[in-house]
């Protein structure tokens, strides 16, 4: 395999997604906006189908042909994804999205007997970062004032890199959360290093993978990292399905978030007994289309081969980058040099983030604006809101540069342009 | 024209650019803070009523072009009127922006702020003309 993803590549991959060749407002879409949602190849439509037309039935829940298919689909899902980002398949819980992910573990913490080993305390210390995306830091916070611990933050410097000489991870740490890229700057973190520093002081690690999973390799076992996040839909998948890793002996050692039926061994009217993890975290009917939909998913991303998949990413980066800095009056966020993915945000001196994205919009190029659900760190730039442009494996070297032409031309419709 | 130049016309652009009634107000007696969440755009605006008409305003705040201008347009407007009236013009305002493009603000009445009309037909816009009218609404109720 080449290993680099070609124009012939990507226009065979484009071919697999039918919504890349509609148009909007009588344009082509170019769609730069996977990093809120990606698009869906057929393969993975054609799974979630399928099921639906010819095995659909409730997993661990019934003796009849098709409960026990759909069950073993179902555990086949698991196992694949476990593959894929390194884990194995008993520290896989399914959850609707990354959010819930985060908010079933902050509960899990919190719903501890006093006393726990695990149970946080007035005086112990959560630990996120300033560049978060809130679903990674409101949760923290929601945990904090359960349990009376400190919420602290490991702050930005002026260009948004981590500054990690001034974080504050010490000896009252207990948790220390932050996400592997982020969705504002699509730079890669520090992983190694925060890890060490977590674990050294005997603090659990929380990653967010959202942005990751999508676009680099992942091996969690080889990160070290206690739990992780991620969000199918961001990653070729339908909406309602993400995971939650958690190494097992943790998973077991917390009690469940939601609960109801899937999730106990023997109940009486008085109490109940519950399931070993990943089940335990796994109340009520589950997701079974979108879960082996997601499996779909990420044999899409690997036929492919996530390192081309990675590597298409770091060019698109660069072309966004060098594009975007090229263009007069335009401020690009992150820090130069760093490893990112095929992601970047940019203010556009003198026009808001809203008219530069109805502006590209108009040309049939979708963007999101606003603070993208971060607003600590947009506050400590400077700004409220960034345009924000991000590829998959389905963007095209020519749909970036139609995009870059766009931004420029926004400065002379808004007559800022000198 | 273009949708895109009916929406982004060159009046609007300046009132953007150099937007009416961008002050602080000395002793008002009501005022606004609205906030679009989606994009983080605010607007604080002050109103001093004195005997049911509206003696002055002055409104802060920062965002997209179409919220700036719609702010500037509104200061111009309202001021002098009896709240009354404004309220009337608050409800054409509302509605014109709701209806998809289909009905359009009176010229006699809404003057330069006609040229807000471009914006019903872009949805996800309505709520960044509307917030400086969402403020007012709020300011006169208290
Ligand atoms: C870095 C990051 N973390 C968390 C999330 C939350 O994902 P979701 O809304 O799918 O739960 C997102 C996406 O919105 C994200 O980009």
């Amino acid at each position: 395999m080449q290993p680099t993803l070609t124009e012939a590549d990507v226009a065979m991959i484009r071919a697999d997604f039918p919504i890349l060749s509609t148009e909007v407002n009588g344009r082509p879409l170019v769609y730069l906006d996977s990093g809120a949602t990606s698009q869906k190849p057929l393969s993975v439509l054609d799974t979630e189908r399928d099921f639906y037309l010819s095995r659909n039935s409730a997993v661990h829940r019934g003796a009849h042909t098709l409960a026990a298919l759909a069950t073993e689909e179902f555990e086949e899902a698991r196992e694949k994804v476990a593959r894929f980002v390194g884990a194995s398949a008993d520290e896989i819980v399914w959850t609707s999205n990354a959010t819930e992910g985060v908010n079933l573990v902050a509960y899990a913490l919190s719903n501890l007997p006093a006393g726990s080993e695990l149970a946080l305390v007035p005086g112990d210390e959560i630990v996120v970062t300033e560049l978060e995306h809130h679903a990674n830091l409101i949760p923290w916070q929601q945990l904090a004032q359960r349990t009376g611990a400190t919420l602290r933050f490991i702050p930005v410097d002026d260009e948004g890199a981590l500054d990690l000489e001034r974080a504050p991870i010490t000896d009252r740490t207990r948790v220390v959360a932050f996400s592997h890229v982020s969705n504002v700057l699509g730079v890669v973190n520090p992983v190694a290093e925060l890890v060490a520093r977590a674990h050294a002081v005997g603090a659990l690690v929380m990653l967010d993978a959202c942005q990751s999973a999508p676009h680099l390799p992942l091996d969690l076992h080889a990160l070290d990292v206690d739990f992780a996040v991620l969000s199918g839909h961001k990653m070729l998948a339908p909406t309602g399905i993400g995971v939650l890793y958690g190494r097992n002996r943790l998973l077991n050692e917390l009690p469940p978030f939601l609960t109801g039926g899937s999730m106990i061994t023997t109940v009486t009217m008085e109490s109940a007994s519950f399931l070993p993890a990943p089940q335990r975290f796994e109340a009520g009917t589950q997701r079974v289309s979108q879960a082996i939909a997601l499996a779909a998913a990420v044999d899409y991303l690997t036929g492919i081969g996530m390192e081309r998949v990675a590597e298409h990413g770091s060019r698109m980066s660069r072309q966004l980058i060098d594009g975007l800095s090229a263009i007069d009056g335009v401020r690009v966020l992150g820090a130069r040099g760093a490893q990112r993915v095929g992601l970047a945000s940019f203010a556009v001196e003198g026009i808001h983030a809203h008219d530069v994205g109805q502006f590209l919009d108009d040309r049939g190029i979708a963007v999101r604006v606003g603070h993208h659900c971060a607003q600590p760190l947009h506050r400590r730039l400077g700004l409220t809101s960034t345009t924000r442009a991000s590829g998959s494996v389905y963007t095209t070297e020519a749909e970036i540069d139609f995009f870059l032409e766009a931004v420029a031309d926004s400065r002379a419709f808004f007559g800022v342009a000198s | 024209m273009s949708d895109l130049d009916g929406l982004y016309q060159q009046l609007i652009l300046d009132h953007a650019k150099n937007p009416h009634g961008r002050v602080p107000l000395d002793s008002p007696t009501s005022q606004s803070h609205q906030v679009n969440p989606t994009c983080g755009d605010e607007v604080t605006l002050s109103l001093r009523v004195e005997n049911g008409v509206i003696e002055a305003i002055g409104w802060e705040g920062h965002g997209c072009s179409i919220s700036q201008a719609s702010a500037s347009l509104l200061a111009t407007l309202v001021d002098t009127l009896p709240v009354a009236e404004a309220e009337s013009l608050l409800e054409e305002f509302r509605t014109a922006m709701r209806s998809r493009g289909q009905i359009e603000l009176d010229e006699d009445r809404f003057g330069d702020a006609i040229a807000l009309n471009g914006v019903s037909k872009y949805v996800a816009r309505v709520k960044c003309a509307m917030l400086p009218w969402v403020a007012l609404e709020h300011a006169m109720a208290g």
